[in-house]
């Protein structure tokens, strides 16, 4: 769950979309590789590329196998079922609404607080930046187990009734550090005299934040929407520890997995891979458009 | 952030509440449900607990620590030495593909490095589930191994320690490629020009500069996978065995099947412990600069 600024797609980020950079790769790696070197990293690159796809590669495939026992592990024939019936496990279809919903409620929550914090750190100069920039970290290099195992600790002793609440208070907690980094980065280096500016020409100071601040900050904000949803909709170990009887898509499938593994979970799996790329398409299409204007 | 504040001053306020009040909502949060329930994770690991039901009391009970030592040690030492050898090869895979993207990704750049975050938006379970899938006894990479001549017709992935390995080497690489590939993208590479002018070689050039240079990224990625790394149960839970337990397969027993508390949390703040010295004598070199921001 650890995530850094450095897992925020380097793509949506300004500095590595000015033009001229990557010729000044490439011209002086023609002269420091040799042709064979470079052929060879090349192959090396193209089979990690299959390694990081191949599970992926093996999920969409078996959506359209047609299992004969309750596993769908092994390729037992070929079927486009599965896709006319996504829901039809209730278990699963229930389990995956509530992930949905977990995601878009601690979202919500950590954006709005993560990106407070950085605008407080990006903005002003005050005593303890520096001290809440190192607690903002911790979070996020403390193993996930050790996250949960404390907040089991902490719901178990005040009698707290696990379930939504408790797992939304969880999600909401490893998200915001993530949140107000990522989006720190993005305003690290804004001219905040712009917003003088603007109410120097009378705007009064929402209207300043809602013309000027909020614009700018806007990429780093969906930027880190996307990535806090992924990692919200994909936790299990912090879920884990403070779901009690509630389950999420992912504790549901590794919960049925003692008695079955239905090719509706690669279904839905699916949906949410391809909904996800084509979000993160659109954002940096959108992000490169703003950066040639 | 020290290094840059003085490209940072423009317009920066010196806000005496306002800073405070930004900060506030997200840092209670964290106050409240990362460092308090630490805290109480402390006290747990100092109790003692008289039946399998009882309450936690707290007592000084530092035999809880010797205990997860003496008991525990095995696991341990799989845990470390297990996630060590998925951060190596992380390195080894990763950094090739990262420093192909940067010098020969030219325009395409972007678009590959986005293809390294794609598999994140499936999820980490259904991914793992899906490595099982495909490292099973009859299973597609077996099928190709065991045409291999001379590898013993006993010959299997799942279930054992290669198999555990190279689940977290998979599920965490991206957290390696990103940071490595952003250091990578700082350097200047007519620095190799200026190396090949001075009748250094290719290899000579990388070694000296383009190595030394990526270091930050590289130290970022290995922290970024060994963390999550060593508190994993997920990869041993489903490519493993009993045999390849890990600490966090004994942390996630003990607290929610087990009930043994105080054992647990002593066994969790060892983990933390550890990788908190880690990272601290990482920050003291480096800053928190590749990790945070």
């Amino acid at each position: 769950m650890v995530m850094s600024e450095g897992v925020a797609p380097p793509y949506l980020s300004r500095e590595l979309e000015q033009p001229g950079k990557t010729r000044k790769g490439s011209t002086s790696s023609q002269r420091a590789g040799s042709r064979w070197g470079r052929r060879i990293l090349t192959a090396f690159a193209c089979l990690v590329y299959l390694y990081l796809f191949l599970p992926l590669i093996n999920i969409i495939v078996f959506t359209f196998n047609d299992p004969a026992g309750r596993y769908n592990i092994s390729w037992d024939g070929f079927t486009i079922n599965n896709w006319l019936d996504p829901f039809k496990d209730q278990e699963l279809t229930n389990a995956f609404i509530r992930s949905l919903e977990v995601a878009v409620l601690s979202i919500s929550i950590a954006l709005i607080m993560g990106s407070l914090v950085a605008i407080a750190l990006a903005r002003y100069r005050f005593t303890g930046s520096r001290g809440i920039e190192i607690f903002l970290v911790l979070p996020l290099t403390t193993p996930e187990i050790v996250l949960g195992a404390s907040l089991y600790q902490l719901f178990l002793g005040r009698n707290v009734v696990f379930g939504f609440s408790t797992v939304v208070i969880a999600h909401v907690m490893f998200c915001v550090s993530f949140v107000a980094l990522t989006v720190k980065a993005r305003v690290r280096g804004f001219d905040w005299t712009l917003e003088d500016a603007a109410m120097d020409l009378g705007a009064s100071p929402w209207r300043s934040f809602r013309k000027i601040t909020f614009p700018l900050i806007l990429p780093g904000i969906v930027a880190a929407a996307l990535l806090s949803f992924a990692l919200s909709l994909d936790d299990y170990i912090v879920t884990d520890f403070t779901k009690g009887e509630f389950t999420t898509f992912p504790i549901q499938v590794n919960n049925a997995f003692r008695v079955s593994f239905p090719p509706q979970v690669n279904v839905l799996a699916t949906i949410v891979l391809i909904v996800s790329v084509l979000l993160l398409v659109l954002t940096s299409v959108r992000s490169e458009k703003g950066a040639t204007r | 952030m020290a290094a840059d504040t003085s490209s940072d001053d423009r317009g920066l306020r010196k806000g005496k509440w306002a800073p405070y009040g930004l900060l506030s909502p997200g840092i209670l949060w964290l106050v409240l449900f990362f460092l308090v329930p630490v805290m109480i994770l402390v006290r747990t690991a100092l109790s003692s607990k008289a039946s399998r039901f009882a309450n936690p009391e707290f007592s000084w009970q530092f035999s809880n620590f010797t205990s997860a030592f003496t008991d525990y040690g095995p696991q341990f030492v799989r845990s470390f030495l297990f996630a060590g050898i998925a951060t190596i090869s992380a390195i080894l895979i990763g950094y090739p593909l990262a420093y192909w993207i940067a010098t020969q990704g030219g325009r395409w750049k972007n678009l590959l490095i986005g293809l390294v975050v794609v598999p994140f938006f499936t999820s980490y379970l259904i991914r793992t589930i899906a490595w099982t899938s495909l490292l099973k006894d009859d299973g597609v990479i077996l099928n190709v191994i065991h045409a291999i001549p001379f590898v013993p017709q006993d010959f299997r992935l799942l279930a054992t320690p290669a198999g555990v390995i190279g689940g977290l080497t998979y599920n965490f690489l991206s957290f390696m490629i990103l940071p490595i590939y952003v250091s990578l993208e700082k350097i200047d590479f007519r620095l190799t020009e200026a190396a090949a002018d001075l009748y250094g070689t290719p290899w000579q050039a990388f070694k000296k500069v383009v190595l030394p240079l990526s270091m930050p990224g590289v130290f970022a990625g290995s922290l970024l996978v060994f963390i999550p790394a060593a508190g994993d149960y997920l990869n041993n839970r489903y490519l493993g065995s009993p045999k390849t337990s890990m600490i966090g397969t004994v942390v996630q027993d003990k607290f929610l099947v087990q009930f043994d508390y105080p054992v647990a949390a002593a066994l969790s703040l060892v983990l933390m412990a550890i990788i908190t010295t880690m990272v601290l004598i990482y920050s003291k070199f480096l800053g928190t600069e590749g990790l945070a921001v």
